[in-house]
């Protein structure tokens, strides 16, 4: 290592002869730094998105590598967000891959203390089975007047507002035919 | 908002930077109140008074937008010579029945239109929540009423406000809100000052509006403020609902609510709308103004869309098979019928009832008294697992071995883990991408009920039960791909969006909807989101490459308008009201509306145009009338009809307060929604003795690190560093008086709970001089929960449920309780403790005080 490298390679050097006089930029950088590189960069995919907490609806940028969520930044180009997240619309990564995540089906039988493992297939049949079961026993054709009800008030269901809304439109559809009225939402709370 | 809409309120801050005055008005100093130019604590639940305050303020110093207020509001229209205000009857307006607590509302309506329209029974409609069908459309009133265009008549509305908001004087706006007068005057005078031609004030809310027994008629308050003030319909004005979360606007306008059916159609009650032809007709009022005139083709293209083939002009498209309404079926009536064993199975999807709702006990024993429990979310969260983790298996009231209840947990796919659209706050939707496939058997919503239909339909086929009809006669077969067979989201939008039957076309405006069978639409006011079949939620036009209003990024219902009644920032003759704040006016050269957004007006109607006599629909509507829902086109400031508390906002105290009225002998809405059961008792209010046992009022809201229940905040590892801990907040005052130490523990008790918390002394909370005494608040937030990262007790345990009449929303932003040093008793100790403050607030015996308290004296 030359002289010359050596003191360029002397950040406070750097800071007061070059072009960042704040040090925080290209003047604080060592070999190391100099050398990495953004894994957005890396990326194998990014998916245009929108922030899951609050109703200002942040653009987000979503980066996959390996299969993984990598990185999730502010979208520049939203009007709304201009590229900013706040702490929650930041910890969106943290999110989506927090190791908190329960990813299997769990299944508490009547009177029991701890939960069971259970196949999705199986427990998709279960609750098809009991909603049928339900509707049937609840089932209310007319009013005292012979006006139709065509309903069921044995089957209740409030979802959260992060649901989509091809989600919600299908989710009422399907419980509108089954007349199943008592559907809810945390619009309402 | 900087707390709870952080980037939101970037905006704020940007309008500040360039001159804008930002003031602040909360019981609690905040990150808002901190960069505010003015902020002012309030006591929690008088918002009518203080905005009533400034109602009087204006006009009785004549400051009103005279011009646009005589023009696009009801000022000049004349009421009924019936009506008698709240003034003249103790806090009752006139047509009140004591029994059902319910008003006869013909004496508020127009002169000459008392008995016109439907004679509802209020009762049913508060049941059914009717009053949010006007969410997207002002109820129904006739033509043009009689009209005093010198605003010297003195029933009409402009002389009936100034009369009503006479004794809302800044006196009284000191005596009860806590505000000193010369702090009010400053306020008021800067709101009226800063709205006219030149000048817009918006005003933006929150739940801390909605969550109240009275909050449809907070937000009216401010409607009126806009509207005086000409802040409507033009750039910078408007009154800003800011919504909670990421789709809870798409989940009201596509909902899934009992009472309410895609784009505010109103589900089928049994009485009232028995025959496809009273459904359509209820809403579609035939003798009416606007746009709602075309009801017909909505709702027969939403039930091609559920019913597809088999819903023709000749079956009336199906309409037997839909369910009916009996009354109310919300989400808090549910609850206690799942106390009273009346419901047999729950599907919780994404919400986490226990730490999220009101009365959170009531939740969980709600819960444990079903056959079987569904729960769709990314973690465990609490209403997944009461079972074995509550305070109620503590107390042993209950025994995971005696508890009945079968639950199921299926694992939900994340946001990035899926494609659709969310609907933000300013009803811009915007479609996502999907970047990965969900982990292990997380599925989405999408998915679960896709293939939950699907299997139900195989076990019942066959099925020769008329009951079953429905189900298999459902539109149902949508196109699935991948590994999982995940239903397509964009095909879903395109139902949504509507198309022509004949040709799969998608439709560009809800004006293509046809009443004859020949359109699907599965939600009328979102089409033109898949206009051309191009999805037009996925624009993503960078905001360098377009003007601020940014129409090429997102779509915004309806027909992409990013700002509602926007007729309105013309004048009457259609020219802008200044250069300053042009947003859209009349081209007479080329004969139509333009301007920076897409006009909310009859593209080529000119400001010129008068209805014939007799003309109803669009064709109604003049040249000069920008409120194009609304049933005469103008903006409310007197609501004439479809409200169930009153046509002109009043101040009635919170259910729970530790303050007797000022204004009037009826304490509180008297026409909330009560549930007198043994569950929910209140804590005694105003006038009655006891209240000194619950003397303290305490008001909930958000941390900028949470997020509600804290199923996504507390299970995140950064977020629960920042927050690690439920906390409560006391003045130095009151810590003082009740000897609570900083960063102690303190528990807080009401009639229905105790939880505790670490205490934080500080004077973001200031003691209120309120009709010569001091008034404490405390401030709680309402994340925690048993389950996560860092866990707590639960706030919205301490609220019992009384809901607002017009939306069945629950009052869960203030009430009282009492607060003292040290941590709560547990087990057997704690009912005990809590039973012991009923015993002395005296409601053992009678849980329920009188509702109807006017004319006591
Ligand atoms: S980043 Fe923050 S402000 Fe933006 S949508 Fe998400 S939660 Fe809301």
């Amino acid at each position: 290592m030359g002289v010359r490298t050596w003191i360029e390679g002397w950040p406070v050097y750097r800071q007061l002869t070059g072009t960042d006089p704040l040090g925080r930029g290209a003047a604080a950088m060592s070999q190391r730094s100099a050398g990495l590189a953004p894994r957005t960069g890396a990326a194998d995919s990014m998916a245009r998105s929108v922030c899951p907490y609050c109703a200002v609806g942040c653009g987000q940028r979503v980066y996959v590598k390996d299969g993984r969520v990598t990185q999730i930044e502010g979208d520049p180009d939203s009007p709304i967000s201009r590229g900013r997240l706040c702490p929650k619309g930041s910890a969106s990564k943290s999110l989506v891959t927090s190791p908190l995540r329960q990813t299997k089906v769990r299944y508490r039988r009547p009177y029991a203390t701890e939960w069971e493992d259970l196949d999705l297939d199986t427990a998709m049949d279960m609750i098809a089975d009991r909603v049928i079961a339900a509707r049937a026993e609840t089932w209310e054709d007319v009013d005292d007047e012979g006006r139709p009800l065509n309903r069921t008030l044995g089957v209740a269901s409030l979802g959260g507002a992060t649901l989509d809304n091809e989600e919600n439109y299908l989710i009422k559809k399907l419980f509108t035919a089954m007349g199943a009225i008592q559907i809810e939402n945390q619009a309402r709370i | 908002m900087a707390e709870a809409h952080p980037v939101g309120f970037g905006w704020v801050m940007e309008a500040k930077r360039r001159g804008a005055r930002v003031i602040h008005v909360d019981p609690r100093f905040t990150r808002t109140s901190a960069v505010a130019d003015t902020y002012v604590p309030i006591r929690a639940g008088t918002d009518i008074a203080f905005l009533g305050g400034v109602i009087n303020y204006i006009l009785s110093n004549e400051l009103d937008f005279r011009e646009y207020v005589l023009a696009y509001t009801n000022a000049a229209a004349i009421v009924s010579e019936d009506f008698r205000d709240t003034e003249d009857l103790d806090g009752l307006f006139s047509g009140f029945d004591s029994e059902t607590r319910t008003y006869d509302p013909s004496s508020w309506h127009y002169e000459g239109l008392e008995h016109h329209g439907e004679r509802h029974d209020q009762h049913m409609q508060r049941e059914t929540a009717s009053a949010q069908q006007h969410q997207a459309h002002g109820p129904s009133v006739p033509a043009a009423p009689a009209r005093d265009e010198t605003l010297q008549h003195p029933r009409c509305v402009y002389q009936l406000l100034k009369r009503h908001y006479a004794r809302y004087t800044p006196e009284m706006v000191e005596q009860t809100c806590g505000i000193p007068r010369e702090k009010f005057e400053e306020i008021a005078r800067a709101w009226a000052g800063n709205s006219g031609r030149e000048r817009t004030t918006s005003l933006v809310y929150s739940v801390g509006w909605t969550q109240h027994s009275v909050g449809v008629q907070y937000i009216r308050t401010g409607a009126i403020i806009q509207l005086l003030l000409g802040n409507m319909g033009r750039p910078g004005g408007g009154i800003m609902a800011m919504r909670g979360h990421a789709s809870i606007q798409g989940s009201t306008d596509i909902p899934t609510l009992f009472n309410l059916l895609p784009g505010y159609l109103p589900m089928p009650h049994h009485e009232k709308h028995a025959t496809y032809a009273d459904w359509v007709d209820s809403i579609r009022h035939p003798d009416q103004k606007g746009f709602w005139h075309n009801a017909g083709a909505f709702c027969a293209s939403l039930l091609k869309a559920y019913w597809g083939d088999k819903a023709t002009p000749d079956n009336d498209f199906c309409y037997g098979y839909m369910p009916r309404l009996t009354g109310d079926h919300g989400t808090y009536q549910q609850v206690l019928d799942m106390i009273d064993g009346k419901i047999k199975g729950y599907f919780l999807l994404g919400q986490n009832p226990a730490v999220g709702s009101a009365h959170g006990k009531a939740q969980r024993l709600g819960m444990a008294n079903l056959d079987w429990l569904v729960v769709r979310d990314l973690f465990e969260i609490e209403s997944a697992t009461w079972w074995k983790n509550s305070v109620e298996v503590e107390t042993g009231e209950i025994v995971p071995e005696e508890c009945r209840t079968e639950v199921f947990f299926i694992p939900a796919a994340s946001h990035v883990e899926k494609e659709g659209t969310f609907t933000q706050t300013q009803r811009l939707v915007q479609w996502r991408e999907k970047a990965l496939d969900p982990p292990g058997d997380a599925r989405s919503d999408l998915w679960f009920f896709y293939h939950l239909g699907r299997i139900i339909r195989r076990k019942l086929a066959g099925s020769t039960l008329p009951r079953d009809r429905a189900i298999l006669d459902l539109a149902w077969d949508y196109p699935t791909h991948g590994e999982h067979d995940e239903p397509s989201a964009e095909v879903i939008l395109k139902e949504i969006n509507g198309y022509e039957v004949a040709t799969g076309r998608p439709l560009s405006t809800f004006m293509e909807l046809r009443d004859d069978g020949s359109t699907v639409g599965g939600c009328w006011i979102y089409t033109g989101v898949y206009a051309d079949g191009v999805n037009q939620a996925a624009r993503r036009k960078s905001r360098h490459e377009q003007d601020y209003v940014a129409a090429e990024w997102g779509w915004a219902w309806p027909a992409n308008r990013r700002i509602l009644y926007n007729r309105a920032s013309a004048d009457p003759e259609g020219r802008p009201w200044s250069e300053r704040k042009a947003y859209v006016w009349w081209d007479a050269d080329k004969g139509e509306w333009v301007g920076q957004d897409v006009p909310d007006f009859e593209k080529k109607k000119p400001p010129s145009y008068r209805p014939p006599e007799g003309a109803t629909g669009v064709e109604g509507l003049a040249g000069d009338d920008p409120f194009i829902m609304q049933g005469d086109g103008k903006g409310w400031l007197f609501v004439p009809a479809g409200l169930i508390d009153g046509p002109i906002p009043t101040h009635y105290e919170p259910v729970e307060s530790p303050v007797r009225n000022p204004l009037y002998g009826q304490q509180a809405n008297p026409t909330r929604k009560v549930y007198e059961r043994a569950i929910n008792p209140m804590n005694p209010s105003g006038p009655d003795a006891h209240a000194q046992v619950f003397p303290y009022v305490f008001a909930v809201s958000r941390l900028t690190e949470h997020h509600t229940a804290g199923g996504m905040s507390r299970t995140v590892a950064h977020l629960a560093e920042l927050q690690p801990e439920m906390f409560v907040e006391v003045s130095p005052e009151l810590a003082a008086e009740r000897g609570l130490t900083h960063l102690g523990w303190a528990h807080v008790v009401t009639a229905r709970a105790v939880v505790e918390a670490k205490v934080l002394v500080t004077d973001r909370l200031t003691p209120l001089r309120v009709e010569g005494r001091t008034i404490h608040q405390i401030w709680l937030p309402y994340h925690w929960g048993r389950e996560g990262l860092t866990t707590g007790d639960s706030t919205n345990d301490l609220f019992g449920i009384s809901l607002d009449p017009n939306t069945l929303i629950q009052e869960s932003k203030v009430g009282t309780c009492d607060i003292q040093p040290g941590r709560r008793p547990t087990g057997k100790a704690l009912l005990a403790y809590v039973a012991d403050y009923r015993r002395r607030a005296g409601v053992t015996d009678d849980p329920h005080p009188p509702v109807v308290t006017a004319g006591e004296g």
